[in-house]
């Protein structure tokens, strides 16, 4: 496991198993933990339409997350009742199929998009994903009060004259670019799977928020140590195993 | 007299159409202001008129520039399966823990949506009421809170004015407000004119 060939691998996800985690307790605070399978999907859409023009994937899957992140607030207004997370997931993930059927390169592509690939992760990839992480934790540091404090006192920053929508749109496109950072490594449902389940078993069992943080991180590293090795010990693909534990940890 | 921290004169607010009658009132630092009366005369709205959430009709609101304010309002902040402890909501707020009622500052370290109704209410309005601020706008402090609650709710509110700070308030409790504020005005229902 540890021989070269899986290291790179191995490191590249524990990246992730730290982040997705932390950044799905700040939408589930927000109530949008949808939000996980619609930038995903919209992320998956991306890199496949990219790949179509010539270009690189990830690049496409970033790009297309970070519209959509930004153009969020925008979409709300429009898209009344919590409809906006659904059309994205829906229209990221038709995007998807229909690249996907239509030309034989994308319809591989778009499979290891959604399965995930994991494995392939080069030491180019690993450095991307360390940076990548390294800034989104400093950035959601920063952010983390003002984020709960608009949450429960909604009228907070307009009496003290102070601007949220920096708060809420550097979130939302933190939250699209870390879901499609993860998507092109671990593939659309793994990366649900941490976003989804360790936040929500913390906040069933934390006392505090810094403790249903560090929980969330535990069981999402716990999880992902697991279904790396679990997978490679019974040769299986990455993300099944790591959905299924994550269901086990779910029902324990 | 010093210059107040908030003046309304003539100020008609509302949502889509005009809810109160004009209402004329000043709060000066160090002043506990009172708003009484019937259901539907407007009070809450006023305040969310104060808070810039509501529409101003007409009149004037005037309020001392960069005035820090705090709002507490009947809406009780979304703390149901969010895994926030007391001395997490006071941290946020920047309010201080001093002079919490013993039977609260026990329950600091444990989950706001495992603790009762008022003391949940209590911490929320605690995290207002000691947050820093120059005027504090209280929509029916009292509610929830049992007698023990309202006195010490009294108490702090009369501390917190004598460290300086203007307090408007909101309560259908006649006694309470008749007993800890300055100055109580009725505001009286727009269909009585």
């Amino acid at each position: 496991m540890w021989s070269e060939l899986f290291l790179t691998p191995f490191l590249a996800g524990l990246c992730l198993a730290v982040l997705l985690p932390l950044v799905g307790c700040y939408l589930r605070l927000r109530d949008e933990w949808l939000a996980a399978l619609a930038y995903s999907h919209v992320a998956a859409g991306g890199a496949l339409l990219a790949m179509l023009a010539g270009l690189l994937p990830q690049a496409g899957g970033l790009l297309a997350a970070a519209a959509a992140g930004l153009g969020k607030q925008a979409l709300l207004g429009r898209l009344p009742g919590g409809a906006l997370f659904p059309l994205l997931l829906l229209a990221g993930w038709a995007c998807s199929m229909l690249v996907a059927v239509n030309h034989p390169l994308a319809e591989r592509v778009g499979s290891a998009l959604f399965d995930g690939q994991l494995y392939f992760a080069d030491a180019r990839q690993l450095l991307w994903l360390f940076a990548g992480s390294a800034i989104c934790l400093l950035v959601l540091r920063r952010l983390s009060a003002s984020l709960l404090l608009s949450q429960l006192y909604p009228d907070h920053f307009r009496l003290r004259g102070e601007r949220v929508w920096p708060v809420h749109g550097g979130f939302d496109l933190l939250a699209a670019l870390a879901l499609a950072l993860a998507t092109t490594t671990l593939g659309v449902m793994a990366t649900f799977a941490l976003v989804f389940v360790p936040p929500w078993l913390a906040f069933r069992r934390a006392r505090s928020w810094r403790r249903s943080l560090s929980l969330a991180v535990a069981i999402g590293v716990g999880g992902y140590i697991a279904a790396f090795a679990l997978a490679l010990w019974l040769d299986q693909p990455f993300g099944p195993v790591l959905g299924l534990l994550m269901v086990l940890f779910g029902l324990s | 007299m010093t210059q107040p921290l908030l003046c309304l004169t003539g100020l008609v607010a509302g949502w889509q159409v005009p809810a109160t009658r004009p209402v004329d009132l000043a709060v000066a630092a160090g002043r506990i202001v009172g708003l009484t009366g019937a259901n539907g005369a407007g009070k809450s709205t006023l305040l969310a008129a104060i808070a810039g959430r509501a529409r101003v009709f007409c009149g004037q609101l005037e309020k001392k520039p960069d005035l820090r304010i705090g709002l507490q309002t009947q809406d009780v902040p979304p703390l149901s399966g969010l895994p926030l402890s007391g001395r997490d909501l006071l941290a946020l707020t920047a309010a201080s823990a001093d002079g919490l009622p013993p039977w609260l500052a026990d329950c600091l370290d444990r989950r706001l949506d495992r603790l009762s109704g008022g003391q949940r209410h209590y911490l929320a309005l605690w995290a207002v009421l000691q947050a820093p601020a120059e005027l504090l706008l209280l929509d029916e402090p009292t509610n929830n809170l049992d007698a023990q609650g309202v006195r010490h709710l009294a108490q702090a509110l009369r501390t917190r004015a004598d460290a300086g700070c203007g307090i408007l308030l909101i309560s259908h409790d006649a006694g309470f407000v008749n007993g800890v504020c300055d100055e109580v005005i009725v505001v009286e229902a727009p269909d009585v004119v």
